[in-house]
């Protein structure tokens, strides 16, 4: 009996030792050497996983920097953009680099097509995909650029930053952003884009993105940009180019002025996070929303001497904005 | 007559409701202003030849083929060119198009407007060929494949059958079956021309059994021509479609991901034969087609022969006005078209039908969850299981759609139809065969 037990753990024990000599060599022979910087700089990244940067994930991102530190001896052109600029500074410090820092951005929701200014004239009954919808039809209110107003991007939002006012039919985006593009990449009419946050989280944006002619596209929507150019003309700064009759601001040269938020006829131009304007201007500035977090305003008032025609769903909407102004 | 053949999986049986089955075609006047977007064939649309405040005539091209598989388009009315801006399609998108203020309706000379039937053929294959090209015929049955691109059979391939589709399985629609009852004669002819065009001996002419006047009408009139038959089939939705028509007529299977050609066939559409016709012996391209507009609370459900951009607001008015019940109005069949946003949309060559819903029948239920009674399943057509695809599609794991041949889908709906809980299938169906097809392309692009 006792030979038994004793042959027994002989035998394990020889083939253990084999199998150890062995594998000692094998990993020795075929030892990939990684460099241990990477881990280092995979610790200081955020671990979001969430593909913002354009690599599959913060491992691939590290070893992306890593190399491009080691080869190029800077790392230019890679940024994470939810970490942003503080992780970035500690990556650089990691890898002994300069980095340079990048200002953060946003995700803007360039669509103002809310029931008032863009009413439906049919409704669409179907799956609540925004890529299906948009395959299928132009859109409950006819405009074929406008916000399809089912979610897809808040559904693709990680980080709880994106939601759809019940109100207006059209997302919101919080301070939460991180500007990882994942609900640019959603939309399927590439009407959210990521902008410059820009100082004290001010900022100027057209808020359309219809490339219709004028007249087509004021007749579906209050608030389109109709490509007047009344803003370009405006602009000193060069910022602003009309395109197929839509006007883009250039965040790079925009000194947030706000003479084309002024200027604009049909206030297809936002202004997000400023002081209410003095009182000799007489019109309300746009919504600020003192608390935890600044919530992107969604409702701009429609200035007071417009003229173009004063009509039902006009006052409703100044009513509506007299309204969230006192709340 | 014995066991009707049908299709082998599969399939349902909508309530047919042919409300205008018995009203003869009759022929619209052409519009105030004709609306002609230029993509009316599947592939690339046309490039317009015209410009602004030219005088044009009926049959005269307005806009070329821009590639391998397009289709020119041809003037369905005469007058002066409006101008070439963007109109409102079907599905509620701008696209260019041309619009033309009509005046008078002067035709080109060389269409021969007599009603005397052309029975000889004296073009070669490639002179009809070149005819059908030319004249923008495109596949009448809803899909708008050009149709010459269907006749020239990549190298390798030879087609021995040429199967005309006469089934009509959409509910309501009656245009095609008007057509057999009213230009038998001359779709036959059309059937020879396409023939000859295949270089093919046999053509089988496909018709459901609920058009028991269709069929003895065109036994009779193929009993002289040679290596046409007529071919009885079970009522069974989606048997108009190529693969499930194919698999009826003649018992093969296109394997996934094929053309018919594959298997020697090519399916043309009665209205295409007809059109067939009219473009090779009477010299006239594709401008009018037969539209059947229809409803249950429509006063005067009838088949209009209309021109190519006639908004539908004038074919409703011609059936004697929008009932005030309507809900929704349906640019094609129940089970696969598209609900319109307006009624200005024009009448383009794809289209079969107009159907106004009643509001009780044109909502969707509420949805419920699956209770896997694989229903979906059992009258998938194509063998699938649209439960499970339309689920993944939904949660977007694309890389088991494809697996499990999403792109096989052909969109009937019918899983959707018989769905006990209401669930929207096709729609994440569509959805997902949207986005794998683009994943796929995208590979194809790298690679």
């Amino acid at each position: 009996m006792e030979s038994i037990i004793l042959i027994a753990v002989a035998a394990l024990g020889g083939v253990g030792f084999v199998a150890a000599v062995i594998l000692f060599f094998v990993a020795k022979k075929f030892k990939v050497y990684e460099d241990p910087v990477i881990d280092i700089v995979e610790e200081a990244l955020p671990a979001a996983n969430c593909g913002g940067c354009g690599f599959p994930g913060c491992r691939a991102f590290a070893e992306a920097t890593v190399n491009s530190a080691k080869e190029n001896k800077n790392i230019d052109g890679l940024n994470c953009p939810v970490g942003g600029n503080d992780v970035m500074q500690e990556v650089g410090k990691i890898l002994g680099l300069e980095v340079e820092a990048s200002a953060p951005l946003i995700a803007v929701v360039r669509c103002n097509g809310t029931p008032t200014n863009h009413p439906a004239k049919v409704k669409f009954e179907g799956a609540t995909s925004c890529t299906f919808a948009h395959a299928l039809h132009g859109g409950e209110g006819g405009c074929q650029y406008s916000c399809l107003g089912l979610g897809e991007c808040v559904e693709a939002c990680d980080f709880d930053a994106i939601h759809m006012n019940p109100e207006t039919g059209l997302p919101v985006v919080n301070n939460k952003c991180t500007a990882c593009n994942a609900c640019v990449i959603a939309c399927p009419r590439d009407i959210i884009e990521l902008r410059k946050k820009g100082p004290k989280d001010r900022r100027i944006f057209v808020s359309c993105v219809n490339a219709e002619k004028g007249a087509p596209a004021k007749k579906n929507c209050q608030t389109a940009c109709i490509g007047c150019s009344k803003c370009e003309k405006v602009c000193k700064f060069d910022a602003i180019t009309i395109t197929s009759f839509l006007a883009y601001i250039d965040f790079d040269n925009c000194t947030l002025c706000r003479k084309c938020v002024e200027e604009c006829p049909t206030n297809a131009i936002w202004e997000v996070n400023f002081k209410p304007r003095k009182p000799k201007v007489d019109r309300p500035a746009s919504v600020v929303e003192k608390g935890a977090e600044k919530v992107v305003s969604k409702e701009k008032p429609i200035p007071l001497e417009i003229s173009v025609d004063k009509d039902q769903p006009k006052k409703e909407n100044k009513e509506n904005n007299n309204k969230e102004n006192k709340e | 007559m014995g066991i009707l053949k049908t299709f082998a999986l599969g399939g349902v049986h909508p309530k047919e409701n042919k409300l205008s089955a018995n009203a003869a075609i009759e022929v619209l006047d052409p519009p105030k202003q004709a609306f002609i977007p230029l993509g009316q064939n599947l592939g690339a649309p046309s490039k317009p030849v015209v410009a602004r405040g030219e005088e044009v005539k009926t049959g005269q091209l307005l806009a070329e083929a821009s590639g391998f598989i397009s289709t020119p388009i041809h003037s369905p009315v005469s007058g002066k060119v409006f101008k070439i801006d963007n109109i409102l399609n079907a599905s509620g998108y701008k696209q260019l198009g041309i619009i033309i203020n009509v005046e008078g309706d002067e035709w080109m000379e060389d269409i021969d407007r007599s009603e005397d039937i052309v029975t000889n053929i004296d073009y070669s294959s490639e002179e009809i060929i070149d005819k059908i090209k030319k004249a923008g015929l495109v596949g009448m049955g809803g899909a708008t494949f050009p149709t010459y691109v269907k006749l020239m059979p990549p190298p390798g391939t030879k087609a021995e059958y040429l199967i005309i589709n006469g089934v009509e399985c959409e509910p309501y629609l009656t245009s095609d079956h008007r057509m057999m009852l009213e230009k038998g004669r001359e779709i036959v002819v059309g059937t020879q021309l396409l023939m000859k065009a295949l270089k093919v001996d046999k053509a089988i002419i496909g018709i459901e059994n609920n058009k028991p006047d269709a069929i003895s009408h065109l036994t009779e009139l193929v009993k002289n021509a040679e290596g046409i038959s007529v071919q009885a089939l079970k009522v069974q939705y989606p048997q108009g479609g190529e693969k499930q028509l194919i698999k009826a007529t003649v018992n093969r299977e296109v394997p996934s991901g094929k053309l018919p050609i594959s298997v020697g066939c090519v399916v043309q559409n009665v209205g295409t034969a007809f059109a067939v016709y009219e473009a090779v012996q009477k010299n006239k391209p594709l401008f009018e087609r037969v539209v059947t507009v229809t409803g249950k609370d429509v006063k005067k459900p009838s088949n209009f022969l209309v021109r190519i951009g006639t908004p539908v607001q004038q074919l409703i008015d011609a059936a004697e006005g929008l009932p005030e019940s309507t809900a929704k109005i349906i640019n094609g069949g129940p089970m696969m078209g598209k609900a319109i946003s307006s009624t200005e949309v024009p009448i383009v060559k794809g289209s079969s039908g107009i159907l106004i819903m009643k509001e009780e029948e044109a909502h969707r239920k509420t949805e419920s969850a699956c209770i896997r009674c694989s229903k979906c399943t059992y009258v998938c057509p194509m063998g699938l299981e649209p439960f499970l695809l339309s689920r993944v599609s939904r949660v977007g794991k694309f890389d088991i759609a494809e697996k499990e041949m999403i792109m096989d889908c052909i969109e009937c709906g019918s899983c959707q139809y018989t769905c006990p809980a209401n669930i929207p299938l096709l729609d994440y169906l569509r959805l997902g065969k949207n986005k794998t097809g683009a994943i796929i392309r995208s590979r194809g692009k790298t690679a």
